[in-house]
């Protein structure tokens, strides 16, 4: 007897959206089967990679984290040339730590100045970018991104409930996405995308963030709202969950403890350096099994071999 | 073949006697046919009804247990395919390889990892369990002088010979310990199906791909075995995937008995890479196996892995908790502040860390609220002034403190001058911030 796998029948799919503009624009989401089952329906985009760059050198950063970006940490600018340039990345990440109120606080204008630098500079490769989730902040800093990065098709992120209009009404204005974050709720996740498009942004303009928690700190919440959302998504014709998901993951994993302490405070765990890019990498991992779209990542080694991982995973037979 | 609520209440008695607990025998009937109750529940039943619904009274994943006392390792008896349906019931086990080609130093030194790799987390100890010994010399004496070493440590065993004379040899010496025996083969079965039977030994079938396999699982069913792990004997890591969910599938919407049992994988098989393997084992954590075999257990790769474990085993309707009581941070002195916060264990290890991070010496009290999160505990009331004020006044920490401020989170900034009020007048209540993150800036400009 020829023993075969028990098939399920999708009957929907996920939006497939495109990032950025011209030849490098890049396509993700348009799967018609749960994560890497490509045996049982097309996944036409694997899951992407977005590299992360701050806009300010980082002060708490584990130092395997630093090192291989140590020759551009204070230039965002050469940083996310080198990321795409010697890195591969599929889409670059501006993550506006700088513009926290309670630190550097940048201003919206300097904020919106770089991203436009970054741009063009980039040959192409879309952006995301993101800000710090202070509401009255990032909706000051992106509208002005927004502006300033006209006709560029950005990913802006994340927007909330409590800002997604004005946020959402600039993404309308000049032509870019949104990435629509929720705190780890099925519910909340399609309330916000109902807004959005209630607003007039377009569904294929919108990303879904149901927020990252890392490993060891709450992965298993987020794993299983994104597994939720996906069965929803691919089983029902519900267009307000059919929506591509983004995580952030470089940031959350990087900032566990375990993945930061350095092997002379913790030797019972092992050397740091591997210790990070394993959480960072198994964080990864387990997101895009769960139905990851963009993983924006950090450090090279973890992005190789979540990457290389991936596209074994998804080999078909 | 799997029977339905209502054929399975056409065999019982229908007495509604309750003495299985349940109201009716229809009840007790749908319980059934979920797999949930075992028929030996119903006290009335007949033996030709028994015969008739043992096949579908039985779990659909074979429970099967390896190994004894702390270290007794138990797994099958899972019931769905995605967590959030319901708890994956028994987690992962963790397998270290030793050859019995290797020197004895590193024989000792992966017993040592073994020993070594115990990491405290909520609570709970998280360790690997299972030594996997491999006869890789072919030869009998190397073999049974591993198995001689290993035997009286207190792990579960996984003997891995190919050969039913040195396998009888092996499982006779480590038969209390209620080993795996890897492998039988379509050239070995029926002799390790006899070595299993005598020794009282699980047996895992081992064959390349699905058709192959089930054939395999039915000749030791014939043959007698019961406790059974199967290997598909995967290729690559895309293959384990479609094998583990095959497997689990057909076992659970099918009661497809062939695979009604856990799964043995062998990430090292499919890569040289140590971190990629680690990889790859966080994969089958998720996607259903019963044992993961690595070839060693650094602690870099041991801890994600034993942590990725325990968060997807973790029950998904109750959160984790941690004890209640007073938790130092960056050693506190009596001057040091004090933050209290709920027990709902992602609440305790972010709050933890960011105060770790701040360097700031601070006591973080944790009060039992059910697991509930801050904002969730107080509209619940089990995290509102009448409850926490007692609370801090017994918890202990004032002898350990000179002062009398208590920083409240954010999210419950309304409770501060009934709080305050609880507590009496040499009290001082200080709302911190919403989010954990800005913890380190608040107390640093706190300790300024």
């Amino acid at each position: 007897m020829a023993i075969e796998i028990l098939k399920e029948k999708y009957t929907g799919r996920i939006k497939e959206e495109t990032l950025g503009v011209g030849e490098a624009a890049v396509k993700i989401g348009g799967a018609a089967a749960l994560p890497f089952h490509g045996f049982e329906g097309e996944i036409p985009n694997p899951p992407k990679i977005a590299m992360e760059v701050y806009d300010t050198a980082p002060e708490d950063w584990a130092e395997a984290a630093v090192e291989p970006f140590k020759e551009v940490i204070n230039d965002p600018v050469a940083w996310a040339k080198l990321v795409v340039e010697r890195y591969g990345a599929d889409l670059v990440c501006l993550q506006l730590a700088g513009t926290d109120p309670g630190g550097a606080n940048k201003s919206a204008a300097e904020s919106a100045k770089l991203a436009e630098q970054i741009v063009g500079g980039l040959a192409g490769t879309p952006l995301i970018v993101y800000g710090t989730g202070k509401v009255e902040k990032d909706t000051e800093v992106l509208k002005a991104v927004a502006e300033r990065c006209t006709g560029s098709n950005l990913l802006l992120g994340p927007v909330k409930e409590e800002n997604y209009r004005f946020i959402g009404a600039a993404a309308i204005g000049y032509k870019h996405g949104v990435v629509a974050q929720t705190p780890i709720d099925v519910n909340l996740a399609k309330q916000l995308n109902i807004l959005l498009g209630n607003l007039g942004v377009p569904m294929d303009k919108i990303v879904m963030d149901t927020t990252t928690g890392a490993l060891g700190y709450g992965i298993e919440y987020t794993y299983s709202v994104m597994e939720r959302i996906r069965i929803a998504a691919l089983t029902t014709n519900d267009e307000k969950m059919q929506l591509p998901i983004l995580c952030d993951v470089g940031r959350e994993s990087w900032k566990c403890k375990e993945a930061k302490i350095s092997e002379r405070e913790a030797p019972e765990l092992g050397p740091a350096r591997e210790r990070g890019i394993l959480w960072e990498a198994m964080t990864a991992m387990s997101l895009a099994m769960a139905g990851a779209d963009i993983l924006v990542m950090r450090h090279p080694e973890a992005i190789r071999l979540v990457r290389e991982t991936m596209g074994e995973v998804a080999k078909c037979d | 073949m799997a029977l339905s609520g209502i054929e399975i209440y056409k065999l019982l008695p229908r007495t509604n006697c309750r003495e299985c607990k349940f109201p009716t025998c229809l009840a007790f009937a749908m319980q059934l046919a979920a797999g949930k109750v075992e028929i030996s529940a119903c006290p009335h039943i007949s033996e030709e009804a028994k015969a008739a619904l043992g096949e579908a009274s039985a779990p659909p994943i074979r429970p099967i247990t390896i190994g004894r006392g702390d270290y007794a390792l138990k797994i099958g008896e899972e019931t769905v395919l995605f967590r959030h349906d319901k708890t994956f019931e028994h987690p992962t086990g963790l397998a270290v390889l030793i050859e019995d080609t290797a020197a004895p130093e590193e024989i000792n030194s992966k017993l040592k990892q073994l020993d070594e790799s115990q990491f405290e987390r909520v609570g709970l100890t998280l360790r690997a369990d299972l030594v996997a010994l491999k006869n890789t010399s072919g030869k009998k004496e190397s073999f049974l002088s591993l198995v001689e070493r290993v035997k009286d440590t207190p792990y579960g065993i996984i003997l891995m010979s190919d050969d039913p004379p040195i396998m009888a040899a092996a499982a006779e010496m480590v038969k209390d310990n209620k080993p795996l025996l890897y492998a039988a083969t379509s050239d070995n079965a029926e002799a390790m199906a006899d070595v299993a039977k005598t020794t009282g030994a699980v047996l895992a079938a081992s064959a390349k791909g699905l058709d192959a396999l089930s054939e395999l699982s039915d000749r030791l069913s014939k043959a007698g075995v019961k406790d059974m792990v199967l290997d598909s004997a995967p290729e690559s890591i895309s293959q384990v995937l479609y094998d583990q969910t095959a497997i689990r599938r057909l076992a659970l919407k099918k009661r497809f008995r062939s695979f009604g049992f856990s799964t043995i994988v062998f990430p090292a098989q499919l890569t040289d890479d140590p971190l990629k393997e680690a990889l790859y084992a966080s994969i089958m954590i998720e996607k259903y196996a019963g044992i993961v075999v690595l070839s060693d257990l650094a602690a870099y790769r041991t801890f994600p892995l034993l942590v990725h474990r325990l968060n997807i085993y973790t029950d998904p309707q109750r959160p984790m908790t941690m004890s209640q009581g007073i938790y130092e941070v960056n050693i506190p002195t009596k001057d040091s502040p004090l933050i209290i916060t709920t027990n709902f264990s992602l609440t305790y290890f972010i709050v933890n860390s960011e105060v770790e991070s701040s360097r700031v010496p601070t006591w973080l009290l944790i009060m039992n609220t059910e697991g509930l999160s801050t904002l969730t505990a107080w509209s619940a009331g089990k995290f509102v002034p009448d409850l926490i004020a007692p609370f801090v006044n017994k918890s202990g920490i004032v002898d350990k403190m000179a002062n009398r401020n208590l920083i409240i989170p954010g999210y419950v900034a309304q409770i501060k001058g009934e709080l305050e009020e609880e507590l009496g007048s040499d009290w001082k209540v200080t709302v911190g911030p919403r989010e954990a993150s800005d913890l380190p800036s608040f107390l640093q400009k706190l300790a300024a």
